[in-house]
């Protein structure tokens, strides 16, 4: 399609925390220079960096852009933010692909940090202002109201229990458990997820990942480049984004038509025909429970409504037949949101280079996809990796 | 692999409390504008109406008003008048505040839903609150109708609706 070839030589993540000492560029520095040891690279081989970052609310820091420059390397060298909400984790390398592909540059790093904890008590209020400020905020909506509201009409189109959904939280929490980068990892049962505190009926705490601070980096190479610094590249085989209107409740929201866009985007790209054969290992995003759900509908990788019943029977385990949030994902490992999603690249990454340690899938996989979701349930940003 | 060996710790609730630092409360103010389209949904509530969009060319009648369709990409074609009642999509009941503080046990549960609004284009909903009903007794596809406030209590404002409740 005349792009030319882009391969993962690095990454690079710190640990994700609840309140992190260090600062947003603290944190986007050691990500980044973890990634660039991994690729044998120094700053000065970069030619290009994008960096991710989620809304300016969470930090309280205006142009965080500029603000997390210098953490991210950009000193005088073409850097760029890049932002589409939740989504921006799976965008970002999407972004760097850009830079690559299209033949402006040769390496181009890829960055995203993201300190919540600067709003507190709690970030959750820094999430008002996302909603219409002349037909919905009157309403003093808080963001867990669209989860619910999302939540219980797909429950309700396929008939699914609390129980169904709790289960990709137990699965998450624990398979997190070997994440050395993890904030929530637990050994929690069915039960205790079913038994945790009602936020906004049907959710319940332990059905959502916590606010985070963390941050992730990955290098990205031209085809001639990866040659000379590994014999281990991983390639971007396709790319996906979508976005649906900001009209969100004039949409069904039982399933996510934007993120099925965007994956058939990436599967034409990387020539992926069958995706539920051929992906071997995914990593969608979980920033709920159900989600993870919504979103392997969604992806295609299996018929609507019968994700719950896979899950159940261990089809999404890391020994199952396709392995799901096998890092432990934002329910486990933890939502610092840009961060979150590049974690969830990285971890396919590893998984195709066999460098997962105790969290690597049987069988070798060959060809594993991350996506990443945000905003006013409209935006399906995915990635196809192949080894 | 370095990534088996990843920096930082986090801080305890008590290292945070000890931790040097800045702290600000913003105080901005700002006025959105309503602009056309929306001005004219709130204006129609105001005289207690739910006014909706209709565009000629792909035939829909839409929620809240817009003046233009954004599947067309042209100027819609005028307001009309739609019903104020509807049915319920799907609702969740709420018990912590926007700035995610609990609810006190004694106080009402929120109760937000999405409303598929009788007259508009199906699947046309809007986002609002259920009232005056047992949260226990809610259901996907119940009938609701809005309560309006009274004449001279309404300001051409989104909650001039106190709520929807069955009928
Ligand atoms: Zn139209």
């Amino acid at each position: 399609m005349g792009y030319r070839k882009v391969a993962i030589v690095g990454a690079g993540i710190t640990k994700f925390v609840r309140r992190a000492e260090e600062t947003g560029p603290e944190m986007a520095y050691l990500a980044s220079k973890m990634a660039l040891d991994q690729a044998g690279l120094k700053l000065k081989d970069v030619e290009m960096i994008t960096l991710g970052t989620a809304p300016d609310a969470f930090d309280g820091v205006h142009m965080k852009g500029e603000y997390l420059l210098s953490g991210a390397g950009g000193n005088g060298k073409q850097y760029i933010r890049n932002f589409v909400g939740g989504g921006t984790g799976v965008f970002a390398p999407i972004h760097g692909w850009m830079h690559v592909a299209s033949g402006a540059c040769d390496v181009c790093l890829v960055v995203c940090s993201e300190k919540m904890s600067s709003c507190h008590p709690h970030p959750q209020g820094a999430f008002l202002t996302i909603f219409d400020h002349t037909t919905e905020q009157p309403l003093k909506p808080t963001l867990i109201w669209i989860f619910a509201l999302e939540m219980r009409r797909y429950m309700e189109t396929y008939g699914l229990t609390k129980a169904d959904i709790a289960r990709v939280a137990v699965k998450n929490k624990n398979n997190a458990l070997d994440h050395p980068s993890s904030q929530v990892a637990d050994t929690v049962t069915l039960e205790d997820v079913l038994n945790s505190e009602v936020l906004a009926e049907p959710v319940h705490r332990l059905d959502i990942s916590p606010a985070s601070d963390g941050a992730a980096a990955m290098v990205l190479v031209s085809e001639h480049v990866a040659k000379r610094l590994t014999d281990k590249p991983v390639w971007i085989d396709g790319v996906g984004w979508n976005l649906d209107t900001a009209y969100w409740a004039t949409k069904d929201l039982y399933y996510p038509r934007y993120v099925e866009k965007a994956a058939r985007m990436a599967y034409e790209m990387a020539g992926i025909t069958e995706p539920h054969k051929q992906i071997q290992v995914a990593e969608p995003y979980d920033p709920f429970d159900y989600k993870e759900l919504h979103h392997l509908e969604g992806l295609l990788l299996c018929e609507r409504g019968d994700a719950a019943r896979l899950t159940a029977e261990g089809y999404t385990a890391r020994t199952g037949n396709l392995p799901v949030c096998p890092s432990g994902g934002a329910l486990g490992v933890g939502n610092p949101i840009a961060a979150t999603g590049l974690m969830k690249v990285i971890e396919i990454f590893l998984q195709l280079r066999e460098e997962a340690g105790k969290r690597q899938v049987p069988g070798k996989p060959r060809v594993g996809l991350a996506q990443a979701w945000g905003d006013l349930m409209q935006v399906g940003t995915v990635i196809v990796l192949r080894r | 692999m370095k990534i088996e060996k990843v920096p930082m710790k986090g801080l305890t609730s008590e290292e945070y409390e000890k931790a040097l630092k800045i702290s600000w409360k913003p105080k901005l103010q700002y006025a959105w504008d309503n602009g056309i389209a929306i001005g004219k949904y709130l204006q129609g509530l105001k005289e207690g109406k739910l006014l909706a969009s209709c565009c000629n060319r792909c035939g829909r009648i839409m929620l809240p008003v817009r003046s233009f369709c954004e599947l067309c990409w042209r100027p819609t074609d005028g307001e009309i008048a739609v019903n104020d009642t509807g049915v319920v999509n799907t609702f969740a009941i709420c018990h912590v505040n926007w700035d995610a503080s609990r609810l006190k046990p004694d106080e009402p549960r929120h109760i937000p839903a999405v409303i598929e609004i009788d007259g508009a284009s199906k699947g046309q909903g809007i986002m609002h609150v259920l009232g005056n009903v047992d949260p226990a007794k809610v259901k996907i596809g119940m009938k609701v109708k809005a309560v309006w406030k009274p004449v001279a209590e309404r300001v051409g404002s989104i909650d001039d609706i106190r709520f929807f409740e069955p009928y």
